[in-house]
């Protein structure tokens, strides 16, 4: 597996596989008394969160400490960071200190693939700008794999604010790359232009896809991201690409409704709505600590820090 | 080939009544194999104590991976299997199986684990076979056979569930030194994984 996980390109489809599979026994690990075993003991895992986040931080926090390592939070306030420290900085401080991985959570698309040129651990990618946001696609890839059997042919619609999510690029990646069949849905202000080259499906009419669909995966609509004209109203919004219980009425029986978190409720997501059977939110909560437990176990269970292992073994072997 | 099926499956069945002789009975027994031939092996067992006795045993399966002491010490992190114990082992008697009791450090793995499911009354350890080259106080109470072994040689059991046949087999490891130095051989070669560290 690669050293470093900014992207899903990062990760081939066994990669995936392999993550997926022992996320499931951590899945296990969850259910027992005590949540907690032993694996990386003497670990230390940094969560550089320079943006702001809730549950993938804790998500986070909780996949470390179940993993038994040791565990660090540095956020933008309070820290040196507020006081005017450069990322390359506070990176080096944290190499420092010997951070075996850092989780990066960043405002620009780039920062996770920068950080990975100033510290030897591991740079694992919680999200950067609106790039990509890897951790969030293998879990609801996990969720669809588990709740569905397969994720080879699934039929899956993102819906919305295409354009700033690195949540919907991360995750079309990986469908694509798991062999489903992708549609991105939204107003044409807010799908990239580039999107047809991900090899996936663009559609600007939410009602003609949804009686075809295995999952239908909402974005939020990311305010804080966004100028005004990307659309006209929330209101409209609301009617022409919002989950209403009049759409989700529609949806085959079966099929998952799914949302990154947090959501905008009535905006693109009617409450009702995610109290249905086939609405699996929180779901993806709980097997998002499984997921980051299995990838954090993956890149820090093998080896130690630097790169120094896989290369002194040839040696030997070549001296032999 | 050093045990053939039917030396297995009459070490089993000479196991599974000293379980019973023992405990005087299969209340409160729990077999729990290690994961991936001592749980088949524990199966076998409950069968057959289900035979004699009349009564079934729950049996649950460890993968004691998360439990090893040599992470970090591998290039790859090791591969999980499944873990599933579905009784509530507090106060119950814990018989772990597995097939090859080697250096101990399964063992001690194995014991670490279940401590986090609960707190057996007892746990107990009965293997298929012992091959010596202790390197934990650690010693089995059912022992299907003894075998002396050279540190280096290769014990593999197979059992039919996975590998089509049951037989025990041991390899000499008179090959070219060379691959004494990869770590990784023994795991790669789908034996016990008592071997390269557990």
């Amino acid at each position: 597996m690669n050293r470093h996980v900014l992207s899903m390109h990062d990760l081939s489809a066994d990669d995936v596989v392999r993550v997926l599979d022992t996320a499931e026994s951590f899945r296990e690990v969850g259910s027992r008394v005590i949540k907690k075993v032993p694996a990386l003991r003497g670990r230390t895992v940094v969560n550089l969160f320079l943006e702001d986040s809730t549950r993938t931080r804790i998500s986070f926090e909780l996949a470390a400490k179940r993993l038994s390592a040791d565990v660090i939070n540095f956020s933008a306030s309070g820290s040196s960071v507020a006081k005017g420290e450069s990322l390359k900085d506070t990176a080096l401080t944290l190499q420092a200190m010997g951070a075996d991985a850092i989780v990066i959570r960043h405002s620009s698309s780039g920062s996770a693939l920068q950080l990975t040129k100033w510290v030897d651990g591991h740079v694992l990618n919680a999200g950067d700008g609106t790039h990509e946001h890897p951790t969030q696609a293998l879990l609801d890839l996990y969720t669809m794999r588990e709740k569905l059997g397969r994720l080879e042919g699934l039929r899956v619609a993102i819906v919305g604010d295409v354009l700033h999510s690195r949540v919907a690029r991360s995750l079309s990646f990986g469908l694509v790359k798991m062999g489903a069949e992708v549609t991105l849905i939204g107003p044409p202000t807010l799908i990239p232009p580039d999107a047809p080259s991900w090899g996936v499906q663009v559609s600007y009419d939410i009602d003609g896809v949804i009686p075809k669909l295995d999952v239908c995966y909402m974005l939020r609509v990311q305010r804080e991201r966004q100028r005004l004209e990307y659309f006209p109203s929330v209101r409209e919004y609301n009617r022409l690409f919002g989950l209403t219980a009049a759409r989700a009425a529609v949806l085959p029986e079966g099929s998952l409704i799914m949302h990154p978190g947090p959501m905008n409720r009535g905006v693109e997501i009617d409450s009702d709505v995610t109290d249905l059977p086939g609405a699996v939110i929180e779901e993806q909560v709980t097997n998002g600590i499984a997921v980051r437990m299995s990838l954090l176990y993956l890149l820090l269970g093998g080896g130690s820090a630097a790169s120094g292992t896989d290369e002194s073994d040839e040696r030997e072997v070549a001296r032999a | 080939m050093l045990l053939d099926d039917e030396d297995i499956r009459r070490a089993l069945t000479r196991i599974a009544h000293e379980i019973i002789e023992r405990d005087k009975g299969a209340e409160g027994l729990v077999l729990v194999g290690i994961a991936n031939r001592g749980d088949h092996l524990a199966r076998r067992l409950a069968r057959e104590i289900e035979r004699i006795e009349g009564s079934r045993v729950p049996v649950g399966v460890l993968d004691i991976t998360f439990y090893r002491d040599d992470i970090g010490l591998r290039a790859e992190a090791p591969e999980v299997h499944e873990t599933r114990i579905d009784v509530d082992i507090t106060g119950r008697t814990v018989v772990l199986v597995d097939d090859v009791l080697f250096t101990g450090r399964t063992i001690r793995a194995a014991m670490d684990a279940l401590t986090d499911f609960g707190r057996p009354a007892r746990i107990s350890l009965a293997v298929l076979v012992d091959r010596g080259h202790r390197e934990l106080p650690i010693r089995a109470d059912f022992v299907g056979k003894n075998l002396p072994t050279r540190r280096d040689d290769d014990v593999r059991v197979q059992v039919r569930e996975l590998d089509g046949a049951d037989a025990v087999l041991v390899e000499e490891q008179a090959l070219e030194p060379a691959l004494e130095l990869e770590p990784s051989l023994e795991q790669r070669s789908g034996s016990a994984h008592e071997g390269a560290a557990t």
